[in-house]
Order: structure tokens, then C-alpha cells, then sequence
């Protein structure tokens, strides 16, 4: 009956007759909640993902400034008091000074003092696990609970369906479900850091994972939550791949099909095929924590290296399931704000599945170290092959920037901020591919800020671009661009600042995760911690942006940039259904030289006079 | 919606599985099936990636520790072995059968096949627990073990009235550091353990899983929700009980036939 109803909505009172929009509460606050807590509509999933990443990165975030707070002085910044075990008092040394957990054990000089002091060594609190802690945090939650759901999970979601002209994701309620997993596992990881943290370095290599001071408690929940969320990222994956072969909208062909779908669907199938790898790995690594069942352990006769590779297998191919989304949502932002078709778009698609593939074959880059030279020189030559598809990218989306008609709008600023934090991203990736070089480099700053420039400035920046860009769609209102592209530049220049010096002090041996360094260092890490606070005062400005939007914000358009994706056909924010009707693809996703867009008077899109020649 | 179904006056009294209507976002039932069985291939191939860990992980300890395993692997009898894989390969054919028979309307034979399948997996399990892990584990025989009259002289306790049995120092065969066994002939016996046990666990528990959604159906079945025109959930459960079974049949050549 909906159909029928809402069809002729469409043709008598217009766009905005019939029903509500997504976002329409459906009754009081507790309806309300009720009703986002058990939707399986996918634009409501792909909010709830949104806020829940958010929040994760604001976590996240605060983890990494503490870090880089410790980091401005080369021995102890934060110092936290001792207790005694004893006593349950304060601790205190002969002369009645305070003694801090730093300096009771794991490191010189808390040994140090315990020689001077004769107190006993007995804190298993001390040390610098606080600070390993807080690295762990980090790199753990970014990595697996915002990078890898951030775009696929929160504007997957919300898009692909819109994008491909469906109702929903194939499996909606398998849907509601992974967002549920992902929760869990967000909340086992959390509950691991509330009771006392872990310190293993988010890859939770053995015998780190397996022998650390933090309890055993501790590890397991954390693996245990990252082993969830794999859960949820394969059911994801799997959602996708269905909704993409079969939920495309009448006369939509593989190769009609939006950028972000081809990168998405490159995207779901690493989920789909790395996942399950992880799962057994962690598994095995909990039984190993939990049972001390060796198979990872050279003292049982198991091998540490083993986990290496397990873990790699599933993490490298990762490091794409992070970056790919970011290359589709830039193939959307790109064209959209330069009106111009995307330059090579069968290449661009194809170089999705390309790095996709290649993904596989690469994880021994990460085990240079620790594997053979045989080994490592083939991985070697594997890594350079994955610089040919991306750079596919890069090279289509600069030629699809040329002669185009480029409106500097906040997703398109980011966009450009984008091409050039990737760009130094990939290029300081040779040294790490190339053997000789990387012995020198391993395990140093160089890495950090390379995986940064990476992750942080492909997928994060990608991601805050793509929420500016469909911002207008999701929730039906527009933003102040003047702030917004303030909040760009301040995070640009944050981002530059803390993470360049980091080529300097790694290329100079600053290995990672390390809380003391020699003093040489200490200029740059100040300048390093200095740009992170710009950092954090850039995504502020972005969220008061955000928040006066939703309160003050103007109206959007259904169609405000010009977009001719199947997604600008449905109003802004789009209805409970997606589309009054179900759309025909008539034209390209791209074909902004044949096409007005949808909601779009063709007098304010005057077409270029059609060349004689042309059909 | 099922408005059209109630208007055009075929009443309740219709089974379940001509009332089913596809979501709300499919064209057609048929594609919607489609969709279900694509999602559900891609899962098998999660779970083959799964085990895909634990047969590597078998490979190289084996690779590195090849006496260890040989010896390990002796204290398996394939004879249960063969048991277990005949019982899970009988129900991959009752399983196959039973989505046959919700296709062709026949309720009845159906269930049965459904439940003789779920029976199947209880017996895999009683067999690996009974004859397999408990003994080796605790030393604890079930006094009907054909294995049981080589230890009787060692026997050294008895409980539930005699339908347990003790042997003296034939336990302790458990993975990594929880090993005891005091007759091993080489060092690294625990790692063997820790695979079998990890490898047999995690199947053992992907039996269960598979039993719980045979139930699962069965239930369904009763309410008549599946025939002709829909047998989704036999369908995907089928391809699930087959993998599990597939799973086995590499896991019982690699643990108890090559020496």
C-alpha cells in the first residue's frame, strides 16, 4: 500500500507531501529512543554508527593527547603518587619524599631509587605502564573502533542503499545487529581500560599479550572486544557485498554504479576475506593468555613469529579496509565539487579491486625484522605494486580536478587537504617498503608519522570531508562553511605540525612507544605536542559547526552541490523509504556535461553546447 | 505487507510458508532468496578462513616438531575417527534430503530428516567427549570404552556406580602448560595437544552451533514455515551442516591418518 500511496503523494503535493523524513520523531522521547534502539533502517544504523565512532574518537583522541603531553619532557610529565602496599599509605621515601609509581619498577630509575630508598620493588602499577597503557588505548580504539568502522560503517551505511537507489541493505535486520556488536565489543574493550588498561601495543603481539604486567583480565577483554568487533566488520562486509549485487536500482550496471560503491565493495570483501583470520588468531590468543596452550609461546615450542604473520594477514589487508572508503568518498567529493566527470573512471574502479587484491600479498612488509631475507626481499617487491593502483587514484582525481569548474566548498577543501597529506603518506612509504632502508627506520617515529599521514590524514580527514559533503543529506541542514573551513585549516595545520617533525625525530632513531627519550629530542617533541592541541582545537571548531547546524542551521536543498548520484534524488533528510519511487539510472554517476542534476533548474546549470560530433 | 495475501481470501488456515511474503525491500521472494544464499556462501568462506588459521597453525608446528605430532597423533584411535565422520556424513545426506523434502511438500518426512540429522550431531559429540576427550584429559573411561580392557590392571577408581573408570596415569593429556602425561616421548607433546584440542574444540563447537539452528528449524517446521516456495532457513542451514561436516572430513585425515 506504500507505494501506491506515496507515488501519488509525489505527483500531487510535491516533494515533501508524504510522510516524514528518517529523522521525524515517531512519538514521545521514550518512542523515540525505542525507536532508533530496534530500527533495522539503514540511514538510522549508519547515524547510530556515527555518533557511537564519534564518541569512540573523542576517547581516543584524549588517550592520544595524554600521550602527547608526557611526551613534551624527555623523563616524567603526568606523575601519579605511589601507595604503599603495606601500609595503603601514600609512599614515601627516607627523607619523606613523595616516591611515584614511575619509579618503582620496570624502569632505571625506579630501580634507582628502590637501591636508595631499600623500599621493596612490589607495585605491579609502576613503571611505565600508565603510559603504555595510554599508547595501547589509543592505537587499539582508533584502529579498531573508529578508523575501520568510520566510513564504511557510518556512511556505508547511510549511502549505499541511497546511492544505489535501494530501500535498504539486503539484510537489514543483520544490520541493527552488527551495530549492536559493535557496541559490544566497543564496550569489553572500554570495561578492559576502566579496569586498569592494557599494555601491549594495539597489535597484541606475543609474548607482550601473553606475559605483560596488566591482568590477565585486562588482555582477554581487550581481545575479546577486538575479536567481536570482527564480527561485526565481516557481517558488515557481507552486507554490502549482497546489497551491491543485488539491490541495484533498474539500469544500474556494475559499471554505473558510483566510485563509492566500487571502493566500498573492494572494501567489504578484504572485511569479509581478512576477518575470519583475526578471529581465529585472537582466539587462539586468549586460549594462550587464558591456558598457556604454547602455540604462540618459543618456551612450549610455539612461535611468536606465527602470531606475526596471522596477525598481519588480516591487519595489512586491514590498512585498506581503513584507507579505501576514504578513496571513494574522495571519488565522489572530487567530481561532485569540480562538476567534471571523473577522469578514468573504469580505472578507478578497477584500481579499487586492484589494491584489494594486492592487499593479500603483502603483509610481510610489517615482519622485515623478524623474517627471512628471502622472505622479506619478495615482500619488498610486492609492497611497491600496491603504490601502482593508488597512484592510479591520485593521478585521475588531479586530472579530473584540471579545466574542472571547482567550487572550494569545506568537502572539497578537505578533499585537496586530502591528495596532499595522502601524498606524503604514500611517498614516505617507500623508504619502509624498500629493506635496506626500512632496518634503519623499523619501529622508529618515521613509521608513526608515515601510518598517520596514512591512516589519520587519508581516512579521518576523508572522513570529516565525507561528513561535510553528506552532512546536508543526512540531516537536512546546512553548515556555516566560513567556520567549517576554519576547522579544516586549523586541523591541516595541526596535523602537519604534530605528525612532519615526527619524520625528523625518527630519521634521528626516536624508536616508538618509548616514555623517555635523550634530551636532544625534546624540541620537536614539544613542537610535535604543541600541533596536537591545534589538532584538538580544529575538531572542536568542527563540532560547534556541527551542533550549530543542527540547531541553527539553514534548511539544505535536497540537492546542494549539484551531485547526479542516485542519493541527491531523495530529499534532504531523505524519507522512511529512500525514494518515492524507485529511480531509473538514466545517466552516469559522473556525466555532469550531458546531465542537470536532480532538483537542479537547467537555468542555473546552463550545459555546454554538445559537440556536433557527439552522438 | 500482507495486505494482498488476507484481501484475496485465502484464510489462517494456510501454512505458514504460503502466507511468507519477501521484505519489504525486494522485489520478489526469489531474489530476496538469492540474496539470502549469496550472503550465506560468503559466510562458509569466513568460516573456511577461520579454520584456514588453525590448519596453518597445524602445519607448521608440524612442520617444525614432526615426531612430536606422529606421537601425538598415536594416541587417537581412527577407528573413532571413522565412526564420527561415517555419523557426520549420514547427516549431510539426512540434512540434504530433509531441504528436498520442505521442497517437494512433505512435511512430515522432512521433520524426521531434520531430527535423525540432529541426532546425528548429538552422537558426533557423545563420541568425541566420551571416548575421546574425557579419557584423555582425566583419565575417566565410560566403562563400555572398547579401549577400556587394554588398561584394566591400572584401574584405581570407580564413580556413578561403576560407569566411570579411573586409570592410573593415562590422563593428563592436555594442551600446553596444563600437560601431565607422564609417559610422553617427546618434548613438545603439549603443542600437539594444544592443536587438537583447539582445532577438535572449535569444530566441536561449530556442531553445536549447526545442531542449535537444526532445532531451530525444526521448530519452525512444526509451524509449517517452510515449503515449495520458502525453505530459506533449511537451505543456509544445510550449507552450514555441510561445511561443518566438510571441516571434518580434513580435520580426521590430518589428526588421525598421516604418521
Amino acid at each position: 500500500m506504500s507505494t501506491l500511496d506515496s507515488s501519488n503523494a509525489g505527483h500531487l503535493g510535491g516533494h515533501h507531501a508524504h510522510g516524514g523524513s528518517y529523522l521525524t520523531p515517531k512519538g514521545g522521547w521514550l518512542t523515540t529512543v525505542i525507536d532508533w534502539a530496534t530500527t533495522v533502517d539503514h540511514k538510522k544504523i549508519g547515524v547510530m554508527y556515527m555518533v557511537a565512532v564519534l564518541f569512540m574518537f573523542f576517547l581516543g583522541g584524549v588517550a592520544a593527547l595524554v600521550v602527547r603531553t608526557e611526551l613534551v619532557t624527555p623523563v616524567r610529565t603526568v606523575e601519579v603518587q605511589a601507595t604503599d602496599p603495606a601500609t595503603g599509605q601514600p609512599m614515601v621515601d627516607a627523607e619523606g619524599k613523595p616516591v611515584m609509581k614511575s619509579e618503582i619498577r620496570g624502569q632505571w630509575l625506579g630501580e634507582m631509587k628502590a637501591k636508595i630508598t631499600g623500599q621493596e620493588l612490589t607495585s605491579i602499577d609502576g613503571g611505565n605502564n600508565w603510559y603504555n597503557r595510554a599508547f595501547t588505548l589509543h592505537g587499539a580504539i582508533m584502529v579498531f573502533m573508529v578508523i575501520i568502522p568510520s566510513i564504511p560503517a557510518s556512511l556505508g551505511n547511510f549511502l549505499i542503499p541511497l546511492m544505489l537507489g535501494a530501500k535498504d541493505v539486503a539484510f537489514p535486520r543483520l544490520n541493527l545487529l552488527s551495530w549492536y556488536v559493535y557496541v559490544t565489543g566497543s564496550i569489553f574493550a572500554v570495561c578492559s581500560i576502566v579496569i586498569g588498561g592494557v599494555d601491549t601495543g594495539w597489535t597484541f603481539y606475543t609474548p607482550y599479550s601473553t606475559t605483560t604486567d596488566a591482568e590477565y583480565a585486562n588482555v582477554v577483554l581487550m581481545v575479546l572486544g577486538a575479536f567481536i568487533l570482527g564480527f561485526s566488520s565481516i557481517l558488515t562486509g557481507l552486507n554490502f557485498v549482497v546489497t551491491v549485487h543485488k539491490l541495484r536500482a533498474p539500469g544500474m550496471g556494475w559499471f554505473d554504479m558510483p566510485l563509492f560503491i566500487w571502493a566500498m565493495y573492494s572494501t567489504s570483501l578484504i572485511q569479509v576475506l581478512a576477518t575470519p583470520v583475526i578471529g581465529i588468531t585472537l582466539l587462539l590468543l586468549i586460549f594462550e593468555r587464558m591456558f598457556r596452550i604454547g602455540i604462540f609461546d618459543p618456551a612450549l615450542g610455539g612461535d611468536p613469529v606465527l602470531y606475526q604473520h596471522f596477525f598481519w594477514f588480516y591487519s595489512h589487508p586491514v590498512v585498506y579496509v581503513m584507507i579505501l572508503p576514504a578513496f571513494g568518498v574522495i571519488s565522489e567529493i572530487i567530481p561532485v565539487h569540480s562538476h567534471k566527470k571523473i577522469f578514468g573512471y573504469r580505472a578507478v574502479a578497477f584500481a579499487s579491486l586492484g589494491v584489494a587484491l594486492v592487499s593479500f600479498l603483502v603483509w610481510g612488509h610489517h615482519m622485515f625484522a623478524s623474517s627471512g631475507e628471502l622472505a622479506a626481499t619478495v615482500f619488498s617487491a610486492l609492497t611497491f605494486l600496491v603504490a601502482i593502483p593508488t597512484a592510479v587514484k591520485v593521478f585521475n582525481w588531479i586530472a579530473t580536478l584540471y579545466k574542472g569548474s571547482i567550487a572550494l566548498t569545506t568537502p572539497m577543501w578537505y578533499a585537496l587537504i586530502f591528495l596532499f597529506l595522502f601524498s606524503i603518506g604514500g611517498l614516505t612509504g617507500l623508504p619502509l617498503g624498500t629493506l635496506a632502508t626500512d632496518l634503519h627506520l623499523h619501529d622508529s617515529y618515521y613509521v608513526v608519522a608515515h601510518f598517520h599521514y596514512v591512516m589519520m590524514g587519508g581516512t579521518i580527514i576523508t572522513f570529516v570531508g565525507g561528513l561535510h559533503h553528506w552532512w546536508p543529506k543526512m540531516f537536512g541542514r546546512m553548515y556555516n562553511q566560513f567556520w567549517a573551513n576554519i576547522g579544516a585549516f586549523t586541523v591541516f595545520i595541526g596535523f602537519n605540525v604534530t605528525f612532519f617533525t615526527q619524520f625528523f625525530l625518527g630519521t634521528q632513531g626516536m624508536p616508538r612507544r618509548y616514555a623517555s627519550y635523550i634530551d636532544d629530542y625534546q624540541i620537536y617533541h614539544v613542537i610535535s605536542t604543541v600541533g596536537s592541541y591545534i589538532l584538538l582545537l580544529g575538531f572542536l571548531i568542527h563540532l560547534f559547526v556541527f551542533l550549530h547546524s543542527l540547531v541553527a542551521g539553514r534548511k539544505a536543498p535536497a540537492n546542494p552541490w549539484g551531485g547526479l548520484t542516485l542519493e541527491w534524488e531523495a530529499a534532504s533528510p531523505p524519507d522512511e523509504h529512500n525514494f518515492h519511487h524507485e529511480p531509473i539510472v538514466k545517466h552516469g554517476p559522473y556525466d555532469f556535461d550531458t546531465t542537470v542534476p536532480p532538483h537542479w533548474d537547467p537555468k542555473d546549470y546552463p550545459l555546454p553546447a554538445r559537440p556536433k560530433h557527439a552522438h | 505487507m500482507s495486505t494482498l495475501d488476507t484481501r484475496s481470501g485465502i484464510g489462517n488456515d494456510v501454512p505458514l510458508w504460503k502466507r511468507y511474503v519477501a521484505g519489504h525491500h525486494w522485489r520478489s521472494a526469489d531474489e530476496e532468496f538469492d540474496a539470502c544464499t549469496l550472503g550465506f556462501w560468503l559466510f562458509l568462506a569466513t568460516e573456511v578462513l577461520l579454520f584456514a588459521g588453525l590448519f596453518c597453525a597445524y602445519a607448521m608446528l608440524r612442520y617444525k616438531y614432526p615426531e612430536a605430532f606422529v606421537n601425538g597423533s598415536s594416541y587417537l584411535d581412527w577407528r573413532w575417527g571413522c565412526v564420527n565422520t561415517a555419523v557426520l556424513l549420514l547427516s549431510s545426506y539426512t540434512m540434504a534430503a530433509s531441504i528436498r523434502m520442505f521442497q517437494l511438500d512433505r512435511q512430515g518426512t522432512g521433520k524426521l530428516l531434520l531430527a535423525i540429522t540432529f541426532v546425528c550431531g548429538l552422537g558426533f559429540l557423545f563420541v568425541k567427549g566420551t571416548f575421546e576427550y574425557m579419557p584423555k584429559l582425566s583419565g575417566w573411561f565410560f566403562f563400555l570404552d572398547p579401549a577400556l580392557p587394554h588398561y584394566l590392571e591400572f584401574k584405581n577408581a570407580e564413580a556413578l556406580g561403576g560407569m566411570l573408570v579411573h586409570i592410573d596415569g593415562y590422563g593428563g593429556k592436555a594442551p600446553g602448560q596444563f600437560f601431565s602425561y607422564a609417559f610422553s616421548s617427546d618434548p613438545w607433546e603439549p603443542l600437539w595437544w594444544s592443536v587438537y584440542y583447539s582445532a577438535t574444540g572449535i569444530h566441536a563447537l561449530h556442531v553445536v552451533i549447526g545442531m542449535s539452528l537444526i532445532a531451530w528449524c525444526w521448530v519452525r517446521a512444526r509451524k509449517g514455515a517452510y515449503g515449495p516456495t520458502h525453505y530459506t532457513m533449511v537451505e543456509n542451514t544445510g550449507l552450514y551442516w555441510h561445511l561443518v561436516d566438510l571441516i571434518w572430513i580434513f580435520l580426521f585425515p590430518l589428526l588421525y591418518l598421516i604418521h
